[in-house]
């Protein structure tokens, strides 16, 4: 009997076929690294050329009527000069831009637009991904958890929004009264500091759900292992989180910094537009709520479309920057 | 390096689960042991528990002297290599080697000596610079060795390793992983549920079973001398043939077939009998024999498995591939090769022929009987 236990041993493992095999996991859990058979298998095989473009085409019909014919137009009209009372218009060439860049008032409310902006999108990002850090540790696991707290996401902006605002209600704010227990008279749409804090802390409150939703599922992205190695190789939670947490969330993050600062620049108009009640004259407001006020106000379409130009520029160089400059340390999977 | 004692340890998952049952395992400083068992036994508990990543319900461990129950993971002086190897996906591999070690205040040219001492050894020295989705499964599994290697710990934890690896590339890394652990020294607890990866690897196997040890022992004595008949069918293969057998006299029926044990054995009537596959043998012409009726046959090359059924129960016998097959073929074992288990509890039965067996076979330790 020349069998040895080991050697008849071997050779049934080695018939076996391998289990799984090196890809078998990281297919299957949303992990480190996919493999890049797994995006190959996701390109989708069209028979007619056509087919695709017509998938495509309700997205760019959508796109061309609200994004670039208003924007051709916009940039149209910025260099004539429109009659208030609908009777023609004159070209005017760069003169409502200079009219624009020149204006002291625009260049006040370019400057609150920037530093309302870098507030808003700095605390939501920060109370967002703060929260999303505290659930995570909570509901690791837990199914039932997370269901409520995405559900945040369904319902929360728009009654978060009024709810905010109520917050600051001369009459009948709850944090009017709180701010006046410190002997802070906060006058909301008549103090202009007053003004600014509150269209601050109803625009971070309105995005704080958004933020949170995506942080936590960037988080619950991040698998268990890696996790687990880092707790056995650094001591310091802190220093965890900022070495490995947070890098491993930087694609979530950078997506939010843009959609964050899109929000700030634009979809925070219906915030300002009930604080300021449309008495813009000593409350600050950002440089779209001038595009309105100029444009359906004051009745000047050239100097308002000048604006949006302005603006579309900024926002455009602002991208631009966020992706040659952020995306580039940004670690995708 | 250290020894590492766990001492009527327990886990009680969230629930009531109890998925590891009082289990006590002293380790030698330097010893490589080996946590062997079916899916579900504990194996990763146990384990999980010794690095902290999971609380330990009741019981302790000791590393080294020092009860380390409430020691965060960092602080156990351990490090552990895991199935998915965890990589930190930002780091370049020279990263994620100098991480721990960076966490702890190692001077700069410490870490850098270290890294290059770590690398060499596994020959992942070309791959510092890249980033871990940029290195194939076995490279992988390399840089998950070097970042326990680098910090020199007092003991490495494995959990499966190798079993995200090709078959190929698992038992070339099986090889590599024992001579780094006798090379270092480090006191190493290492799962798996592959049997033959645990007998390769062990200086001692623990066998668990429903989170409870059903054996400690070297892998040989585990293997010669199992001490149930859970032990029996996990350890080896092809596993252990287990039979019901009466006895009568000196003679042992299975069924209608009998087998002359030359003496009468002391245990009683129903025993369950154990024959390995190697152990049989063909029988010469009119010695007394049971008729194994054939059923197909594995050809493994250096030995053929040939199938079949004595008295309608599942036998196989590993035999030499000149020996010829018929549709029924005469089998018998020297009694001595024979291995007893109660019929009931299925715990081994002292051998009642252990004059020969006791030449063969050192004494083992058995755990909790
Ligand atoms: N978090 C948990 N909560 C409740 N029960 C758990 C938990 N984790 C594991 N278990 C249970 O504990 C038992 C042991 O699990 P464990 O992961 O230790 O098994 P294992 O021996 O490592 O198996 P495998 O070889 O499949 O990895 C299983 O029955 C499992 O269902
Ligand atoms: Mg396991």
């Amino acid at each position: 009997m020349t069998n040895t236990p080991s050697s008849s041993a071997m050779s049934a493992t080695l018939a076996a076929p391998a289990a799984g095999g090196p890809w078998g996991l990281f297919g299957r859990r949303k992990s480190a690294s996919k493999p890049p058979e797994e995006t190959d298998a996701k390109r989708v095989q069209f028979n007619s050329r056509l087919l695709p473009y017509l998938f495509l085409a309700p997205q760019m019909a959508i796109i061309f009527v609200f994004f670039y014919w208003p924007s051709v137009q916009a940039i149209h009209s910025s260099f004539y000069l429109e009659d208030p009372f609908g009777f023609g218009s004159t070209f005017v060439g760069l003169a409502n831009y200079t009219d624009v860049l020149k204006s002291g008032e625009y260049l006040g409310i370019a400057r609150f637009t920037a530093v309302f902006t870098a507030l808003v999108t700095f605390f939501s990002l920060a109370i967002g991904l703060l929260l999303a850090v505290k659930a995570d540790g909570v509901i690791r696991g837990n199914a039932t958890y997370k269901t409520l707290l995405i559900w945040v996401y369904a319902i929360a902006p728009p009654v978060a929004g009024l709810m905010g605002m109520m917050m600051f209600d001369q009459h009948i704010g709850p944090l009017v009264k709180f701010a006046a227990f410190f002997g802070w008279d906060l006058k909301v749409g008549l103090n202009y500091n007053d003004t600014a804090f509150a269209m601050i802390v109803v625009s971070v409150w309105k995005q704080i759900p958004y933020n949170f939703i995506f942080f936590l599922s960037g988080l619950q992205g991040i698998p268990v292992s890696v996790r687990e190695a880092a707790l056995m190789d650094c001591r310091s939670g802190f220093r965890r989180f900022w070495t490995v947490i947070l890098p491993l969330l930087a694609p979530t993050a950078f997506f939010l910094l843009i959609i964050n600062t899109t929000y700030a620049l634009f979809d925070t108009f219906g915030v300002i537009d009930v604080m300021v009640k449309d008495k813009a004259a000593n409350n600050p407001i950002t440089l779209v709520y001038k595009v309105y006020m100029d444009g359906f106000r004051g009745n000047d379409l050239g100097g308002s479309s000048a604006q949006s130009v302005i603006l579309m520029i900024i926002v455009f160089v602002l991208t631009i920057f966020q992706f040659r400059f952020i995306e580039r340390r940004v670690h995708y999977n | 390096m250290a020894a590492i004692n766990i001492t009527n340890v327990s886990k009680i998952y969230a629930g009531g689960v109890e998925a590891v049952k009082s289990v006590s395992i002293d380790i030698a400083d330097g010893e490589f042991i080996v946590l062997v068992g079916p899916s579900g036994c504990g194996k990763s508990t146990l384990l999980r528990m010794v690095a902290g990543l999971e609380a330990i319900s009741k019981g302790t461990v000791e590393i080294g002297d020092r009860v380390i129950n409430d020691v965060e993971p960092a602080e156990r002086d351990i490090a552990m290599v895991f199935q998915n190897y965890a990589l930190y996906p930002h780091m370049t591999v020279y990263n994620n080697l100098a991480y721990g070690l960076k966490n702890r205040g190692t001077p700069k040219a410490e870490i850098d000596a270290r890294v290059a001492e770590a690398a060499r050894m596994l020959e992942i020295e070309q791959y510092l610079s890249r980033k871990p989705r940029a290195l194939s499964g076995g490279q992988r599994q390399r840089v998950a060795m070097g970042r326990a290697i680098v910090r020199k710990p007092a003991a490495f934890l494995f959990d499966e390793p190798l079993s995200n690896l090709d078959a190929k590339l698992r038992v070339s890394m099986r090889g590599e992983i024992k001579q780094l652990q006798k090379r270092l020294g480090t006191t190493s607890l290492y799962v798996t549920h592959d049997q033959l990866e645990a007998m390769t690897l062990a200086d001692r196997l623990v066998v668990l079973n429903g989170g409870q040890i059903e054996q400690i022992g070297k892998p040989l004595d585990v293997y010669h001398t199992p001490a149930s008949t859970f032990v029996a069918s996990f350890i080896g293969s092809p596993a252990m043939n287990l039979l019901r057998g009466t006895r009568d006299g000196n003679q042992l029926h299975f069924g209608s077939q009998v087998l002359d044990l030359g003496r009468a054995p002391a245990f009683p009537g129903q025993v369950t009998v154990g024959i390995r596959a190697e152990d049989l043998r063909i029988a010469t012409p009119g010695e007394q024999a049971l008729t194994l009726k054939v059923d197909y046959i594995e050809e493994l090359g250096a030995q053929r498995l040939v199938h079949g059924t004595i008295d309608g129960k599942k036998l196989t016998a590993s035999l030499s591939p000149e020996i010829e097959i018929g549709e029924t073929m005469p089998l018998t074992i020297a009694p001595e090769r024979l291995h007893f288990f109660d019929a009931d509890t299925g715990k081994r039965l002292a051998q009642p022929f252990a004059v020969s067996e006791g030449k063969r076979v050192e004494r083992l330790e058995i755990a909790g009987a």
